[in-house]
């Protein structure tokens, strides 16, 4: 039995070795993930990572043969972080937007989502531009969500705020009449607990492709094409095997991936 | 001219985007962000400064005198206060204090609602917690030859109190309590944590429009500085007009 997973892991390492190029062997890949996010990531009391971001990522790394690392890293510095060297890739439900665009290189979508509005089911308000003016509406600093609240509701008294798990405590309380996130993070990490109670999506889904961007990608450092290309084969290697579709099932009763890009983009 | 002079405003900008280190053109043209983070940072800072000072005069003296029930009160706040980090008591205050439905049904919630007030509650209770002990350390080493005059003169206690011993133990604090000062100054940075934009809060929002690693940071960094080479300065002038009598005199 020992012998057996000593052979593996030399197996293993003689296919590491012969498949990675000679910089990048030995060396393991760290990816920056966020770990305040449920359903796509979180951190369980035992201190470790669960989620959709980090069954991915760790999926990718398989399909890729390279030995990972998570990192957690607080959103707001996420980027900076990956720019800085901290790690290697950042996989945390980043949508693919032109502003990042000049900050980092993104791969193909890994999944696609809406954002929505959360307000209390009896809330006497629209989620239109005249109905949330001189509401407070709040949102995770450094998001799709602020760009889009500076864009299209600039009649909104705007709440920046670290983390999405802080903006629905400020929900809760009642210092917010708002807030705006991607509706899946809400509905699975917010509406459906316990302290959800009381709230419901406000109007439809919310959409401006200059904020919104296609969809969420893997962030690496500009020009770092290889471990780009890498991502993206792991990524469609995923979609085809079937594992993607298992990680899917166990976080989601739809398909979370929306439509499939156009052959060639 | 205008043209050239948008010409050299363009290359400015070119240089700073695209080949500085800092895009310092960026930072200026979000001069309005760092403004209101400048005052809010002071409007907090001063307020909890003057507020915990108040506070803390009595705190001290009732200390200083053994006064029984309210020194074991009073040592068991400055113990708890001091004894925890403030973004701790800040956070506890915001989003711990909010959890509760009696709370947010109280007249106090249009209060503790704000982030604002909830930072200033903060800061005012652990300053004032490190004041009492900066003044109550003063008060106990006046020597005992001051009272001892004091008393000599005929003084009631409170007189004593009045006129001898505290305006001799806010000059021995002084030192330390502009120490206090500049810490509250760094320690407001926690306001940044519960949405306010304070100094720090301005470069975070910034950094996160942008995506940058530490433009905000080093604006930020710069404000700080200044403002504690004013406090220190400000504090040096005081001291000096405060210790005149302490000065080495020429002979």
């Amino acid at each position: 039995m020992r012998l057996r997973k000593l052979a593996t892991a030399i197996a293993a390492g003689v296919l590491a070795f012969g498949l990675g190029t000679a910089a990048q062997a030995g060396e393991k890949l760290r990816i920056g993930v966020e770990g305040a996010y449920p359903p796509f990531s979180w951190k369980e009391a035992d201190g470790t990572l669960k989620g959709f971001d980090i069954d991915v990522a760790l999926a990718l790394c398989e399909k890729m043969g390279r030995e990972c690392e998570l990192v957690e890293q607080d959103w707001d510095g996420i980027i900076p972080a990956l720019l800085a060297k901290k790690y290697d890739a950042i996989v945390a439900s980043m949508s693919i937007t032109e502003e990042r665009k000049k900050r980092v290189d993104f791969t193909k979508k890994y999944y696609h989502e809406p954002a929505k509005f959360v307000a209390r089911a009896d809330a006497k308000f629209e989620g239109t531009p005249d109905g949330l003016k001189g509401k407070v509406v709040g949102v995770q600093r450094g998001t799709i969500h602020q760009c889009y609240m500076e864009k299209i509701f600039p009649g909104a008294e705007l709440k920046l705020y670290g983390t999405q798990e802080e903006v629905f405590l400020d929900l809760v309380s009642g210092r917010l009449d708002a807030q705006i996130s991607s509706s899946i993070q809400a509905q699975e990490g917010f509406l459906q607990e316990p302290e959800g109670k009381g709230f419901a999506f406000l109007g439809g889904d919310q959409f401006d492709l200059e904020c919104h961007g296609e969809g969420a990608g893997i962030a690496v450092r500009k020009g770092d094409n290889e471990l780009r290309l890498a991502f993206n084969k792991a990524i469609k290697a995923i979609r085809t095997d079937g594992t993607y579709t298992k990680i899917n099932a166990k976080y989601f009763e739809f398909d979370i991936y929306g439509e499939e890009p156009p052959p060639g983009s | 001219m205008a043209e050239h002079s948008g010409g050299f405003l363009k290359s400015l900008e070119d240089f700073s985007t695209n080949v500085s280190p800092i895009d310092f053109v960026l930072i200026a043209q979000h001069y309005d962000l760092f403004l209101q983070g400048v005052v809010n940072t002071i409007a907090l800072v001063v307020l909890s400064l003057v507020i915990g000072g108040v506070l803390s005069v009595p705190l001290a003296v009732a200390r200083a005198y053994r006064t029984p029930v309210a020194n074991q009160i009073i040592w068991a706040y400055v113990y708890v206060f001091r004894g925890t980090p403030l973004l701790v008591q800040t956070y506890l205050i915001y989003y711990g204090l909010g959890q509760f439905e009696i709370i947010r049904d109280s007249a106090l919630w249009p209060f503790l609602r704000e982030a604002w007030w909830c930072a200033l509650i903060a800061f005012v209770l652990n300053t004032a917690a490190y004041t009492t002990e900066i003044f109550r350390g003063a008060i106990e080493a006046i020597p005992w030859g001051e009272i001892e005059a004091a008393k000599a003169c005929g003084m009631s206690p409170w007189t004593r109190v009045r006129r001898v011993i505290l305006p001799s133990a806010f000059r021995r604090a002084l030192p330390m309590y502009s120490n206090e000062v500049i810490f509250m100054l760094h320690g407001s940075v926690v306001a940044s944590t519960v949405t306010i934009v304070d100094i720090l809060g301005a470069g975070r929002t910034l950094n996160a429009k942008y995506y940058l690693a530490y433009e905000g940071f080093i604006a930020a960094a710069v404000i700080y500085m200044i403002l504690v080479f004013l406090i220190s300065r400000g504090f040096k002038t005081w001291e000096k007009r405060w210790h005149a009598h302490l000065r080495p005199r020429e002979i």
